[in-house]
């Protein structure tokens, strides 16, 4: 018998009690599955699902300077925002290229950054290293609030209908948050964050709470939830992600890559009044055209496209994939990967991938795959 | 599930049932377990002469793909079309629908080398640490 040697979120036992199949995820024990992929899968899709999301970095930074400290090192333009809205944004380095992706909230009293699990440390090294001129450094704390403050996001439809009679008080009503926006709440008699966001292309919530009180809250909510809601694991938050077209650090990011390739130009707002870490790069990337870009494939067989098999084209070649399960949604397997620009209509038509020495036809399908809004049932 | 007793085992999770010279293969019940949500499965042409040891085709999940082990050498005198079309015959009959192939075998003494299904069993619980 081995001891593990891997982290464990407060809810760890949760997991192991509802028998899910645990895996080492950037040294976290987390729960890959607790039955069928493709049943959890559907199951936020159609109802609800309960996710521990606590492997993930959250960060709070706090002081006069908070915002410009913040504002420095994203692309997208935190004084922009209202105070309650949340925005996806880039951390580039000087070359412009992604250091992590995040998603930033403007809390009354400080900033929260929610950043990748396996990006946590780096993205606090990078902070702490662009914190102003040695002689005028700026007056803001960074504080990693990863271990007591817990995360757990419900996706699906029916969360609006099962949330509300696990929290004790909202300052914004949930149903009528907007998507991407965040609202003080009290739950289980704590202060505790819950913003409108989410990793699935569905509706939902993460609440950010004391992680004391997580273990109580993810049984309440399944217990309310009942059979609207399964517990749901990080195979099934690939898929989720994969059909909504979301990049994932490390798959579609990663410190070769500029947003602009991935697809990502929203998140950089190149004009905003303050100089940002990597801007002068970005525009000249920006100016130049990317050399290759993102694109969303359909495999026209049932073997699976997977990260790093290569994309054939008449002429050689022509790309790679970068992340590829099957879609429950589409009923086939799907990729993301990056495909050189400039390619004729012809050749787009006649793309393979290179899946174990056996050549499958790809089709080039637009990004997302599934969209809740663009929905035809 | 139960494990059926007539049949042998390989440590990679193949049974074997013989009748005559001819072996037919499938994968057990741990196996469809642990790789959960069948996606494609990859079975050889009859016809192709296999080694005992040596891959035989691979069968992919949501997240994994494993090799199919010849549990004994021969030759390939049949393939189960339906399952490639109908995977879901593999996860909800293991033993008996979902088959994968017959062997013609070259060697019939290979079969001393597997293991009896209590065998294969206690083989699992040192998997499983």
């Amino acid at each position: 018998m081995t001891t593990t040697q891997l982290a464990q979120t407060c809810l760890a036992s949760e997991h192991r009690a509802l028998g899910a199949a645990m895996v080492d995820f950037n040294g976290w024990e987390m729960p890959i599955r607790y039955g069928s992929i493709p049943e959890e899968h559907q199951k936020v899709r159609l109802s609800a699902g309960l996710f521990d999301l606590c492997h993930m970095g959250r960060l709070e930074v706090t002081g006069p300077d908070a915002a410009k400290w913040v504002q420095s090192v994203i692309t997208n333009d935190y004084d922009a925002m209202a105070p309650g809205d949340a925005r996806y944004t880039l951390i580039v380095n000087e070359g412009g290229t992604i250091i992590d992706d995040a998603i930033v909230y403007k809390l009354p009293d400080s900033v929260f950054l929610v950043v990748n699990a396996s990006n946590r440390l780096a993205v606090i090294d990078w902070m702490e290293a662009h914190k102003g001129a040695p002689d005028s450094r700026l007056n803001a704390a960074l504080t990693d609030r990863s271990k007591d403050l817990a995360m757990i996001a419900i996706q699906g439809p029916q969360s609006i209908r099962i949330l509300p009679s696990c929290v004790e008080r909202t300052d914004k009503p949930l149903d009528e948050m907007r998507y991407y926006s965040i609202t003080a709440a009290q739950v289980l008699g704590k202060h505790a964050w819950i913003a409108r966001t989410g990793y699935t292309g569905e509706d939902g919530f993460e609440v950010y709470l004391d992680a004391e009180d997580a273990p109580a809250l993810w049984r309440q909510v399944l217990e309310v939830g009942g059979n609207r809601i399964a517990p749901i694991g990080l195979g099934a938050r690939d898929t989720l992600r994969l059909e909504a077209g979301m990049p994932l650090y490390g798959h579609e990011l990663d410190l070769s890559t500029d947003p602009f390739e991935a697809g990502l130009g929203f998140a950089v707002k190149l004009e905003k009044p303050v100089p940002f870490v990597g801007q002068e790069a970005l525009r000249q990337r920006k100016a130049a055209g990317p050399s290759r870009r993102l694109t969303g494939f359909r495999v026209s067989s049932k073997r699976v496209a997977r990260q790093g098999m290569k994309i054939l084209g008449p002429a050689g070649e022509a790309g790679a994939v970068t992340s590829g399960a099957p879609s429950p949604t589409l009923g086939a397997p799907i990729a993301m990967g990056y495909l050189k620009t400039g390619l004729k209509p012809e050749e787009l038509s006649a793309l393979k991938v290179d899946i174990r020495g056996n050549e499958e036809a790809l089709e080039v399908v637009p990004l997302p795959f599934y969209s809740r809004t663009r929905k035809k049932k | 599930m139960a494990r059926p007793a007539n049949l042998k085992y390989t440590p990679s999770h193949e049974w074997v049932r013989v009748e005559g010279d001819v072996a037919t293969v499938g994968i057990t019940d741990y196996a469809v377990e642990q790789l959960s949500d069948l996606a494609f499965v990859d079975l050889p042409e009859k016809g192709e002469k296999l080694e005992k040891d040596s891959r035989f085709g691979e069968i992919e999940s949501t997240k994994s793909v494993s090799d199919l082990i010849a549990p004994v050498s021969g030759e390939v005198v049949e393939v189960n079309t339906e399952v490639i079309e109908s995977l879901q015959l593999i996860s909800s009959s293991p033993f008996d629908a979902g088959w994968m192939i017959r062997i013609r075998m070259s060697n019939p003494g290979e079969l001393e080398s597997l293991l009896s299904a209590e065998a294969y069993t206690e083989h699992l619980k040192t998997e499983e640490h």
